[in-house]
């Protein structure tokens, strides 16, 4: 019994320090800009660095016919911009070394950039960025060039069993909603693309209206202001983009096996999840926590890694959208114990759905997830990211200032509810790829 | 206790920025163990570090991958705790943990909340002499790095000519095996050898406490000493032999083939880390080339061969200044559609010899170490990584204070330097090539089956 007095020692201990551990989170400010874009920002003036991200609603949900549209426009950007080709871009960022990316996925695409905080570095930086967004080339040859390398990239793609899943999970899992393609697009879709499909996506998207600004570091209200009309000087007003259709629900389950010549099957499970400003959102984060979302004392890897040596990695987890992202369980194993892994996963989340979790489980996540919230927000760059996801999908300005409160209000019973009424294990999309299929 | 209190201020260099300062406090106990601390209070957060000094490169033939399955066998429970009761304790404290290995370290980690930081040094000092392996756990736990192995490099086409690659390009080097192991390694293991591996390694006089955050360097230094300072150090550790790498006389060439799509060439050159370089300068001018080639997007392979020339879909150059041993400078290339492994051999093998040939311009030099000075400031944006850092300078043998010593380093390194280390390490006869053969993935692959699903009538 030696190990419990340890545990109950530093448990203990945890718990009286709880309590003078009052955290604080960031003050966010909130303005609109001149030309309609909302603005999220946090003065962080510990280290001389100003980190921002534009954000436009311009995923690839918003691809049509076209799959992979939005993504290439995204990566088109910087390739070509006013008098400048990619490489001048580049140096010109790279010169006053700043790190600029961009990137989309199904909701959004993105520009972002980190800076040094003084003028003389921070300021060409600026200027390239807003060069960029008030009007890329869209060079016809650079996109036959990147059109081949996305080709290509989805051939790398069909290497990998886990990417194979991926892609059929989420057709399968969607069916007609735009969600349902992958963001990188198909060969026949970008084959049949042209320049002017990109220039026509970036002039309806990628405009101030349809754009929400964050910005973390060592500049001030006054600044940041300024920074913003600068960055959007050129930038059209248009107008937002349209709300994006509901996600259906699944009617029934789905089996689909692929063989892959892998020594691993790859094991996907789920089917549409939650979406950002679900009211059952928090119920569903701690509900799923103890599932499979905390890594290993969850109890999916409980089941599948620490008893069984099956998997090594498995969890589960909600991606919140727009509209209900994925829900998601998975696994790889060997190919000869694919069908024990499925079996497992299938049961571990029956039972859970069933019987829900226990007091002990819920105290537990309780307790990691609250007791880690200091190190969701202990840099500018995750800070960042809050401030990009809060404003993209327009949630209060107290979230984070809210977040334990939330978590702490969620009972056993709730939990227990919203699983039975958002977890279908009757009606799930089961994936697998490898071996024989 | 205490030997020596060395305090460090570190003041960014250039003068162009506002003063940048992380305090660094350093402990050593008469146990053997070193503690470092860096204070940066901007949230109220800690990162707690434990390294030791094993990893693949201190293992020989048949044990490959012990120090990594030793790293998994590490959350299976002391005389105090039962198996996965470390993470459930770290869990419920609202901690993050994990834990990895390379070839030269094997390092454990928390991220807490400030004043949790005794429930990291309590349960590290507990597993640092008290580990105790059961043969069940073992058998259980190796079956994962199994699957861990599959996943990382089986499976994965580029990985596996990675590790091919390795095993050519050096002989004796214990560079030459892979960090997680061979199959068949891993499948002759035992739970006694880990028990001799944990014996010989883990022991004060082999780690470094690496903390970072918001803390007080004494009251870090008095936690420690409650919990670490009793630790016995071990009285046979034995510094590994040198397997020094023979002098490698001719271009050594391998194929590998396996169910791919795409082809992959892996170049390496045998170049020394900082750690062992001849003259230190030259390790310095070997990271601002790495950065010339692959600095970025405006750097010469992604700007001449991706875009410029088209032939190559992506590519890429790596040089690790901080290792142990010498290692190789790695040079990758896919080729573009329509264009072959020769020819994406012989553009990047151009871009060499013009290295060799023309000195680096210097506006492309000022490029570099522009980016090197503010991805300085950039990386103090995260306290995890600046305890890495420390805890790779002070594990391989550099000490941490080499590290302040960086943006001044390659700011100094000159055109001349660089086109010196490129004549003198960049020689055909040093060099290795391992190329990617795909083969077709199979007939099969394309069979879709799709049933109704059975899940639910359990």
């Amino acid at each position: 019994m030696e190990s419990t007095r340890f545990l109950t020692a530093i448990l203990l201990a945890a718990v009286s320090l709880f309590m003078s551990a009052a955290q604080a989170a960031p003050e966010i400010q909130h303005w609109q800009s001149a030309r309609g874009a909302q603005v999220y920002y946090v003065h962080a003036p510990g280290l001389p660095i100003v980190d921002l991200q534009i954000t436009f609603n311009a995923g690839s949900a918003r691809d049509g016919q076209q799959s992979g549209l939005s993504s290439i426009t995204n990566h088109m950007l910087d390739l070509g911009a006013g008098s400048l080709d990619a490489t001048k871009i580049a140096q010109r960022f790279e010169g006053v070394g700043a790190e600029f990316s961009r990137g989309s996925d199904r909701d959004m695409a993105w520009l972002k950039l980190r800076s040094l905080s003084q003028g003389k570095w921070l300021d060409p930086a600026l200027d390239t960025m807003a060069l960029i967004l008030s009007g890329p080339t869209f060079d016809k040859q650079v996109f036959e060039r990147e059109r081949k390398r996305y080709l290509s990239s989805l051939k790398r793609e069909k290497q990998n069993p886990e990417s194979v899943a991926s892609r059929i999970f989420y057709k399968a899992v969607y069916g007609n909603h735009p969600y349902a393609n992958m963001p990188n697009g198909t060969e026949d879709t970008l084959k049949a693309m042209s320049v002017a499909d990109l220039k026509r996506f970036f002039a309806s998207y990628y405009v101030a209206s349809n754009a929400s600004v964050a910005i973390v570091g060592d500049i001030d209200r006054k600044a940041a202001e300024a920074l913003v009309e600068r960055l959007l000087k050129k930038v059209a007003v248009g107008a937002p983009a349209k709300p994006l259709p509901m996600v259906a629900e699944l009617q029934k389950a789905k089996l689909i096996r692929i063989a892959h010549p892998s020594t691993q099957t790859h094991i996907l499970m789920g089917h549409p999840g939650n979406y950002r400003g679900d009211p059952d959102y928090f119920a569903m984060y701690v509900g799923n926590h103890a599932l499979g979302g905390s890594g290993l004392v969850s109890r999916l890897s409980d089941e599948v890694r620490e008893k069984r040596g099956l998997s090594y990695s498995v969890y589960s987890y909600f991606s919140p959208l727009a509209r209900k992202g994925i829900f998601q369980v998975s696994m790889q194993t060997r190919n000869d114990q694919a069908e024990q892994g499925l079996k497992v996963l299938r049961k571990t989340i029956s039972e859970y759905v069933d019987k829900g979790m226990s007091e002990k489980e819920l105290q537990a996540s309780r307790k990691n997830i609250t007791g880690g919230f200091p190190l969701r927000i202990d840099s500018n760059k995750k800070i960042l990211g809050y401030l990009a996801m809060l404003s993209f999908y327009k949630l209060p300005l107290t979230y984070l200032d809210d977040f334990n409160k939330n978590i702490e209000a969620v009972s056993l019973q709730q939990i227990q509810d919203t699983l039975r009424r958002r977890l279908h294990t009757d009606r799930m999309v089961t994936v697998i790829v490898g071996g024989e299929g | 206790m205490r030997i020596t209190k060395a305090m460090a201020m570190l003041v960014l260099g250039m003068g162009l920025l506002s003063t940048v300062q992380a305090k660094v406090s350093e402990y050593s106990f008469d146990n053997g163990l070193k503690l470092i601390v860096r204070e940066d209070h901007r949230a109220p957060v800690v990162v707690s570090q434990v390294w030791y000094k094993v990893g693949s490169s201190y293992e020989y033939n048949g044990i490959t991958g012990a120090s990594h399955v030793l790293e998994h066998m590490m959350f299976k429970g002391t005389g105090k705790l039962a198996p996965g009761e470390f993470s459930r304790i770290i869990a419920a404290n609202g901690g993050r943990e994990n834990a990895f290995t390379s070839r030269d370290y094997t390092a454990y980690f928390q991220r807490l909340e400030k004043s949790r930081l005794k429930v990291s040094f309590e349960l590290e000092a507990d597993r640092m002499r008290g580990l105790q392996m059961t043969d069940e756990e073992f058998q259980k736990e190796v079956k994962v790095v199994m699957e861990e192995r599959r996943l990382r490099t089986e499976d994965k086409p580029e990985s596996y000519t990675y590790e091919q690659f390795n095993a050519v390009a050096q002989l004796s080097s214990p560079y030459r095996t892979p960090v997680i192991g061979w199959m068949a390694d891993l499948e002759s293991m035992s739970v006694d050898d880990l028990k001799d591996w944990y014996q010989r390694w883990y022991a004060p006089n082999n780690a470094t406490v690496v903390v970072s955050g918001d803390v007080d360097p004494e009251e870090v230094y008095q936690l420690a000493k409650q919990y670490f300072a009793p630790l016995k150090p071990s009285k046979n550790l034995q510094a590994p032999k040198p397997q020094t790498e023979p002098k490698q006389k001719g271009l050594r060439r391998i194929q590998v083939k396996m169910p791919a799509q795409l082809p992959y060439l892996l170049m390496g050159y045998a170049v020394p880390s900082l750690n062992v370089a001849e003259h230190e300068w030259e390790a310095y001018a070997l990271e601002v080339l790495a950065g010339v080639l692959d600095g970025g997007s405006s750097a010469r392979l992604p700007t001449r061969l991706v875009r410029d020339q088209g032939i190559l879909t992506s590519t890429g150059a790596g040089y690790s200044l901080a290792s142990r041993l010498s290692g190789q400078f790695l040079l990758e290339a896919v080729p573009a559609q329509g264009y072959s492994i020769e020819q994406a051999q012989q553009a990047v093998l151009k871009e060499i010899k013009e290295l060799q040939k023309t000195p680096v311009a210097a506006e492309e030099l000022e490029r570099i170490k522009a980016q090197v000075v503010a991805s300085n400031v950039f990386e103090r944006d995260s306290i995890f990584y600046q305890a890495m850092q420390t805890g790779v300078y002070e594990t391989i043998g550099l000490g941490w204070k080499r590290l302040d010593e960086y943006v001044d380093k390659v700011q100094a390194i000159t055109p001349q330097q660089v086109q010196a280390v490129a004549r003198k390490y960049f020689i055909e006869d040093h060099l290795t090539i391992a190329e990617l053969v795909p083969l077709p993935m199979d007939k099969k692959s394309s069979a879709k089956k799709t049933t109704g699903g059975q899940h639910g009538k359990h």
